[in-house]
């Protein structure tokens, strides 16, 4: 069974026994069952007096039934998740070189900052007189992003990348309208190799979508933009670098040539990571860029999200923002909340976007500085580069022998006729004690491998990734294939059933029926 | 700098090894005007003691909830949350992971993801929930381009009294698709008739109970009027505990139910990152947007959870996806997830009868201030009041006392008078008589 992305999604062989245990735990491994198999409604792990209701103000809609909710002692609860936590692999554990994710060190003085009351024990909508150090906060944070990007403005409150992305493209649907060429700006130009998420944006908008095809090295192409540009074009949404590790080099062409043609030009921040101190998109002709903060600025992905995906603006797009943003009034700080008065295209969500991200990301700002930001840049370029340089030989490059940014891009020609794929190969790293890097994307090039390191890896962690991912070509290679089909053996678990998944989907814990019932209903 | 682990003498080596002259060839591809050859005008970096200090010296600006009183709501509650959870989420192997994309080496946060979506479809009373969305607002937005893909229709009625921020969100994102929103105007002194409002045209009806004013609405024949007319009901909630006392929307006809889920496991955190809640029934699952994660085997037949039903999401989809969405809000869930298992059936019951109880006891004694009226028939643990002069002001002047009495309703529907005098009041089962206490005699002087 082959999905979409012609990857394998079933188990192709199962793997060789190995000693079985009583309970099935592998010692530091432990088996754990749902809250809902080892807890039970009448235990919780907290103590709360249950008062007697004498009057109830609910109307006659109280709740009549049970809801079925297993409660956990503390020690139970505390063991529960403590045995989860076993079977996740984290930047801590190690190497996380998922590429166009950006799994950098999550520093935990960031975390702490996040808690202090003045900003974790703050109420969205007390009044903002006794708020003004959490205004300050976002306030400089706005400075430091628009300070890097080199733009006009920024929107502060979308609450992930692709929520920037759509915050973005709403800012350049208002500009648009405002100039009367909503009726016939209806197209947004994507090339083949971009995030699912910049086609997806741009159809939620009522954009259709014209896709720009890539050139032989990776990159797009001045030419190819002008022969998709036209009239009805809105924007171009160009992720750059790219998502195959590359800077795309006729970028400030590209921008020339949309603007001339009345477009505008959005560019997915996913990769910013790579050139903060050292270009400025502002400069490069762009009119929106996503941040997300939580790549670049290290806030902790937490098994994904939250994120937080704040928006650069030009002077062409700044009006058209998003509510809430501050404006300073005398010496004090003030939130404008409503649309009324201003060309906001409108709001993204309730409140002011996440807080608790934007302390976290000036908190890293703060550390690394100017000067400490710049070395981040250069060095997961370098550890890219690096890791590129000493696997050339056995992995193969779809683009060619080049210089990339802060990820690395191969494709699986090196496997060719080896038996083993992407996914096999993916599989075997975990054995190995790594996390895998992104597989088969970008879509454009196959069974892709896309590696990024990131800044936070030392030659020694680098040198042994190397030397295991050179240990593993050389045996596919030669045959060894039993290494990777089987894979993962060492895992909590060997390779998930995906079809199954879909095709009879399970999506909750319920309540093992009774046997006569089931008899009942069979 | 101390999050770098690469020496001066690894870079010369790794330049060497790579066959680049210095680092700046590995940046040639941007082009040459365009490259920043000095550091862009910010300070150089910190130590850890000047970064707390800098940061510290901006949150003690901060009035903090804990610091007195404490009576706001409007979307976002103050809860004890025990030490156990915050303790938790701070694992590495939870806080550092990423997206579960490798099953195997993931199956911590997929347990615990599979676990919350159960919690959420039995708390809402739905058959199932997926794993998370942004915040209550944007899930209840995408909840309306759900049921207009589901419906095949593109008009959504919003009740009067959903909460205004989550009205506009749905609002902007309805205008930017060109779909066609009926928003009610909210006032809680005079009854809504949606009723009227349900047409053939209509996709979906949208009512919050706890209601923005606190009010608890009966679904029931909004979701009987609604099933006549083909559209379905989006139930909206605020207030999760409220779930533990109330009715939930799905006995009462909900065809989908989102809500927002800080307040069990998340901290204030100035309204964000909170965690959105979103449970349907079983029939519209494929039209769900987020990430769902279901249960299956792995090679030796052993139980184990995977990311699944992906063929409605933006990475294999792309421009024909249910959503564009890519992140989730998974420490908040499980944050969420954690307190809810320390709760269970009990706890969270108890806690809510003990929130209803604190505003009970809260809305008796305003009753004794002189000029304050409580406009609510029904509540869970918040409710309006109508004071005699504009709510801004005073709660401006009760926190000046430190008291944070509320949130005034002109905060968030600014510009109608009807609404300046009213002040949205929320009890927790932090308060103590204590408080209610300094709140009424702050109430009493300002007034």
């Amino acid at each position: 069974m082959l999905n979409r992305q012609g990857r394998q999604t079933t188990p192709n062989e199962i793997g060789t026994a190995d000693h079985v245990t009583f309970t099935r735990n592998r010692a530091l491994q432990q088996e754990e069952g749902l809250i809902f198999e080892i807890g039970h409604e009448d235990v919780s792990g907290v103590d709360v007096i249950d008062v007697d209701l004498t009057t109830s103000k609910l109307g006659g809609l109280e709740r009549k039934e049970p809801i079925g909710l297993a409660g956990l002692t503390e020690p139970e609860t505390m063991r529960h998740y403590v045995r989860l936590s076993q079977k996740n692999y984290g930047i801590d554990s190690g190497i996380f070189p998922l590429g166009s994710c950006t799994m950098k060190h999550n520093a935990r003085l960031n975390e702490k900052m996040a808690r202090l009351p003045g900003f974790g024990d703050i109420h969205p909508l007390q009044p903002q007189s006794t708020v003004q150090g959490a205004l300050q906060l976002i306030d400089q944070l706005a400075h430091y992003l628009i300070t890097l990007t080199g733009m006009e403005a920024v929107a502060m409150t979308p609450k992930a990348g692709a929520h920037g992305e759509l915050c973005g493209m709403a800012a350049i649907k208002a500009a648009i309208n405002a100039k009367g060429e909503g009726a016939t700006r209806t197209v947004v130009l994507v090339p083949d190799s971009a995030h699912g998420t910049n086609p997806a944006t741009a159809a939620l908008i009522g954009f259709s979508v014209r896709a720009v095809p890539a050139g032989a090295d990776g990159t797009v192409h001045i030419d190819a933009v002008k022969a998709a540009l036209g009239p009805d074009v809105a924007a171009i949404m160009l992720t750059n670098p790219n998502t195959c590790g590359l800077f795309e080099k006729e970028i400030s062409a590209i921008a020339d040539a949309v603007h001339a043609a009345g477009a505008y030009f959005y560019c997915d921040g996913a990769n910013f990571n790579a050139i903060v101190g050292k270009a400025r998109p502002g400069d490069l002709g762009v009119d929106a860029m996503h941040i997300n903060l939580h790549k670049t600025f290290s806030t902790p992905h937490g098994g994904g999200g939250p994120g937080s995906g704040p928006v650069v603006l030009s002077k062409a797009l700044a009006d058209f923002a998003p509510v809430p943003f501050i404006k300073k009034i005398g010496d004090a700080l003030q939130f404008v909340e409503e649309t009324q008065g201003t060309q906001s295209f409108g709001r993204l969500s309730a409140f002011h976007g996440q807080m608790g991200m934007f302390t976290r990301a000036l908190s890293y700002m703060l550390s690394h500085g100017a000067d400490g930001m710049k070395k981040a840049s250069e060095d997961a370029v370098l550890n890219a580069n690096y890791i590129r340089a000493c696997l050339k030989d056995l992995f193969s490059q779809p683009f060619g022998d080049k210089i990339c940014m802060h990820e690395v891009l191969f494709d699986d020609a090196f496997l060719k006729d080896s038996g083993v794929s992407t996914l096999d190969f993916a599989k075997a790293m975990i054995d190995e004690g790594f996390h895998p890097m992104t597989v088969y994307f970008p879509l454009v090039v196959h069974g892709a491998m896309l590696i990024e390191p990131t800044e936070s890896e030392s030659k020694a962690s680098l040198d042994l990734f190397i030397a295991t991912l050179r240990d593993l070509a050389l045996d596919a290679k030669a045959g060894n294939k039993e290494r990777f089909t089987g894979a993962p053996y060492f895992a909590p678990r060997k390779r998930l059933d995906e079809t199954r998944a879909a095709r009879t989907p399970v999506l909750r814990w319920k309540p093992p029926q009774p046997i006569a019932e089931a008899q009942a209903a069979e | 700098m101390r999050y770098l682990p690469i020496s001066q003498t690894d870079r010369e080596d790794m330049l060497k090894r790579i066959g680049a002259a210095d680092i700046d060839a590995l940046f040639a591809d941007i082009p040459a005007n365009k490259r920043l050859n000095t550091l862009v005008d910010l300070p150089k970096h910190k130590s850890e003691i000047e970064v707390e200090r800098i940061l510290s010296a901006l949150a003690a600006q901060n009035m903090s909830a804990g610091e007195g009183p404490f009576f706001c709501g409007a979307g976002a509650y103050k809860h004890h949350v025990p030490a156990t959870v915050d303790h938790l989420i701070q694992r590495s192997e939870f806080l550092t992971s990423y997206t579960p994309y490798q099953p195997e080496i993931a199956q911590g946060t997929l347990q615990y993801l599979f676990e919350f979506q159960t919690q959420v479809a039995l708390l809402t009373g739905m058959d199932v929930a997926n794993a998370s969305m942004y915040d209550g607002s944007t899930a209840c937005a995408e909840a309306v381009l759900m049921a207009h893909r589901v419906t095949k229709r593109r008009k959504a009625v919003l009740s009067g009294t959903l909460h205004p921020h989550y009205r506009e969100t749905v609002r902007t994102l309805s205008e930017l698709a060109n779909d066609k929103i009926v928003a009610l105007p909210g006032n809680p002194s005079t009854a809504e008739d949606i009723l009227s409002q349900i047409d053939a045209e209509t996709s979906c009806v949208v009512v919050q109970t706890p209601s923005f004013y606190g009010e608890l609405i009966d679904l029931k024949p909004i979701a009987k009027k609604a099933q006549e007319n083909g559209a379905l009901l989006i139930a909206v909630f605020n207030e999760a505990f409220s779930l533990g006392l109330a009715e939930s929307p799905g006995a009462q006809g909900a065809d989908i139910v989102v809500g927002e889920g800080q307040s069990i496991g998340n901290a204030l955190n100035f309204g964000g990152p909170y965690v959105g809640l979103f449970a349907c029934k079983e029939k519209y699952v494929r039209q769900m947007p987020g990430r769902l994660c279901g249960e299956t085997v792995d090679a030796d037949g052993r139980r184990g959870y995977v990311l699944t039903l992906s063929t409605r999401e933006q990475h294999i989809r792309r421009e024909k996806a249910t959503s564009n969405i890519c992140t989730n809000s998974g420490l908040c869930v499980l944050a969420f997830t954690i307190h809810m298992t320390l709760l269970g059936e009990q706890g969270l019951k108890r806690t809510a009868k003990l929130c209803h109880l604190n505003a009970f006891k809260l809305a008796k004694a305003l009753q004794g201030v002189k000029g304050v009226e409580v406009l609510n028939k029904t509540y869970f643990n918040e409710f309006t009041v109508k004071l005699p002069k504009p709510a801004a002001d005073v709660v401006e002047k009760l926190a000046q006392r430190g008291v944070l009495g509320g949130v005034p309703v002109s905060r968030l529907e600014p510009g109608r008078k009807e609404l300046e005098n009213l002040l949205l009041i929320a009890s927790t089962e932090i308060n103590t008589d204590d408080d209610r206490a300094l709140f009424v005699a702050a109430l009493k002087e300002v007034l």
